[in-house]
């Protein structure tokens, strides 16, 4: 008798568990269908609007990097030269990459630790804070850059200024969802002691959350040099600018063209390098030898 | 069918298992004792091949699987049934499909990425689950089970494997002692119902006593005791975990019936030494 309940049972959280199976099934086709769909649609309409054309285009593709390669190539022993020359404008780039990176870092965590819930100094201006930073990440660096250049004139520092207006936002929001889970039970035993806000903040807050804003700054290193050379090409120095000239077409300095593009890349895998080691030292700490457990 | 010769391994400079050798006859209930750091999960990992020996052999009816790799590696490993001490489920995951993962190595990628389980293995999950008293629980997350009911559903993986061993590596290390005793007495079942071979990282001596017909005694990861435990003396335990004339077995138990038979021993002390007063 208690068998067959108990087998009745099973037959019954199976069917249940079947039909909540075929109901997630047919969800997924469903989705896989709208995706298809949209994809094709978006094709066609995208390839109707294009200027020239996206099947009379493709096959062109590969034209412009094989005139930069074969011209490189043909001119490869002047290369080292032009890799020397353009060294200096690759630290310019760097150089606003790096502190645009610190100042945006600064004013990130101001602004992030400002719009947590839990931890802000002023609770009700939250969403003011909030708004700034999605202001910060909403206009492109470049158009700010542009308008910094108009009033400043060309050089490094309004790109800098662009780079770091840009970086201040992305990594307020970084930095703020890192907050949301941090234990508030130091903060609360350093309150209990008669702290300051900002003295909870600093030996509190950023403690815990040290390692993640490092690891999280170190990749916005990466991205802004990227950005820092974009910005190059609206006249904001650095290996940018050189990059436009040398791209110009039908100038015959491809050569050139190709030394910039190899420190970039090498510069590239260089700060991943150094950024991966960092942040592997900074999360786990010292790796412990394995074989502690039993 | 199970034999392992002369394995060894060394992490750095330190050895973690120092040139075990044992076989495996026919199904049995095995249990490894040792403290911690006695070498018994590498072992168990070894078996399993999560970790690579650095020397000596595992052969399975007669085949070494000491160095496969790939898919061979795969294949062997799930024939080779592993439970652990913290579950190792996937928690957002609902516990038919951690069960149903025990069939991957049958199944395609494409089918299991796309949740395309076949209904007979859905089924077969169920009444599995079902076996281990958990069925009611089938669609609820793995997270949101009691650590009992998830080494259970972690057991469940482990028979949907349909493997010819199953490995344990503390099983019941993280559960309070009604836990460990359901979820022993399930291992102790599949042992007998199933007829597997079951092979279990304990490390409280009267689990071992109690479940296992063979035990196997680690310290500083040489094999230094494999009998029955009826062999498994006192001394011989103070052995095992090097400790000194004080060492009880009761003091490594999580069982609740110690607490009693230490109470009754207490008791039976008490009035022996009243009536001794009384003499």
């Amino acid at each position: 008798m208690a068998d067959t309940t108990a087998r009745m049972g099973t037959d019954a959280v199976q069917a249940d568990y079947m039909a909540l199976t075929r109901r997630k099934r047919v969800y997924s086709v469903v989705l896989l269908a709208v995706f298809v769909a949209l994809m094709a649609a978006g094709f066609r309409t995208a390839d109707s609007r294009n200027a020239g054309g996206f099947w009379d285009g493709i096959t062109h593709v590969f034209d412009f990097p094989a005139e930069v390669l074969g011209e490189a190539w043909a001119n490869a022993a002047r290369l080292p030269g032009h890799l020397v020359d353009h060294l200096p404008a690759l630290v310019e780039t760097l150089n606003i990459a790096a502190a645009s990176t610190l100042i945006g870092t600064a004013f990130g965590t101001l602004l992030a630790l400002l719009s947590t819930r839990g931890l802000a100094r002023w609770p009700g201006l939250i969403p003011v804070f909030r708004r700034t930073m999605d202001v910060a990440r909403a206009i492109p660096e470049i158009v700010i850059a542009l308008v910094l250049i108009f009033v400043l004139g060309g050089g490094p520092v309004p790109a800098m200024i662009a780079i770091a207006i840009h970086t201040t936002g992305a990594l307020g929001k970084l930095f703020s969802e890192v907050n949301e889970n941090v234990s508030l039970k130091p903060v609360e035993g350093l309150q209990s002691v008669g702290a300051t806000w900002a003295q909870k903040m600093y030996l509190g807050v950023i403690p815990q959350v040290g390692p993640n804003y490092v690891s999280y700054a170190l990749l916005r290193l990466e991205i802004n040099i990227r950005a820092s050379a974009i910005l190059g090409f609206v006249g904001a120095g650095g290996i940018g600018y050189d990059l436009r000239n040398a791209m110009s077409w039908g100038q015959g300095r491809y050569d050139q063209a190709a030394a910039i593009f190899i420190l970039l890349f090498l510069t590239i895998v260089a700060v991943d390098q150094f950024s991966g080691y960092l942040r592997t030292q900074l999360t786990h700490g010292r790796q412990p030898r394995e074989g502690a457990r039993a | 069918m199970l034999k392992i010769e002369k394995l060894t391994k060394t992490f750095g400079g330190n050895v973690a298992v120092d040139a075990a050798t044992l076989s495996v006859d026919g199904p049995s209930m095995i249990g490894i004792i040792g403290r911690s750091g006695a070498g018994k999960s590498t072992l168990l990992r070894m078996m399993n091949r999560l970790t690579d020996a650095s020397e000596g052999r595992i052969l399975f009816e007669g085949r070494d699987v000491t160095h496969l790799t790939g898919a061979a590696k795969r294949q062997w490993q799930s024939q080779c049934a592993m439970i652990f001490q913290q579950f190792n489920l996937v928690p957002r995951m609902d516990v038919v499909s951690n069960v149903l993962h025990g069939t991957l190595n049958r199944r395609s990628t494409f089918t299991t990425i796309f949740n395309l389980y076949p209904r007979a293995d859905i089924h077969h999950a169920i009444e599995i689950l079902d076996r281990l008293g958990i069925a009611a629980h089938a669609p609820k997350r793995a997270e949101a089970l009691s650590g009992g009911q998830q080494q259970r559903v972690a057991i469940a993986r482990a028979l949907m494997q349909d493997p010819r061993m199953i490995l344990a590596d503390e099983p019941i290390a993280s559960l309070d002692p009604m836990n460990a005793q359901t979820v022993m007495e399930a291992l102790r079942r599949i042992h007998d119902e199933d007829g597997r071979t079951v092979i279990c990282n304990l490390h409280t001596l009267d689990t071992a006593r109690r479940y296992c017909d063979r035990v196997i005694g680690m310290r500083d990861g040489r094999i230094v005791f494999d009998g029955t435990p009826d062999q498994l003396t006192t001394g011989m335990a103070r052995e095992i975990y090097g400790a000194g004339a004080d060492f009880s077995e009761a003091a490594t138990s999580t069982e609740i019936e110690t607490l009693d038979r230490s109470a009754a021993e207490q008791a039976r002390l008490q009035a022996l030494r009243e009536a001794e007063a009384t003499a």
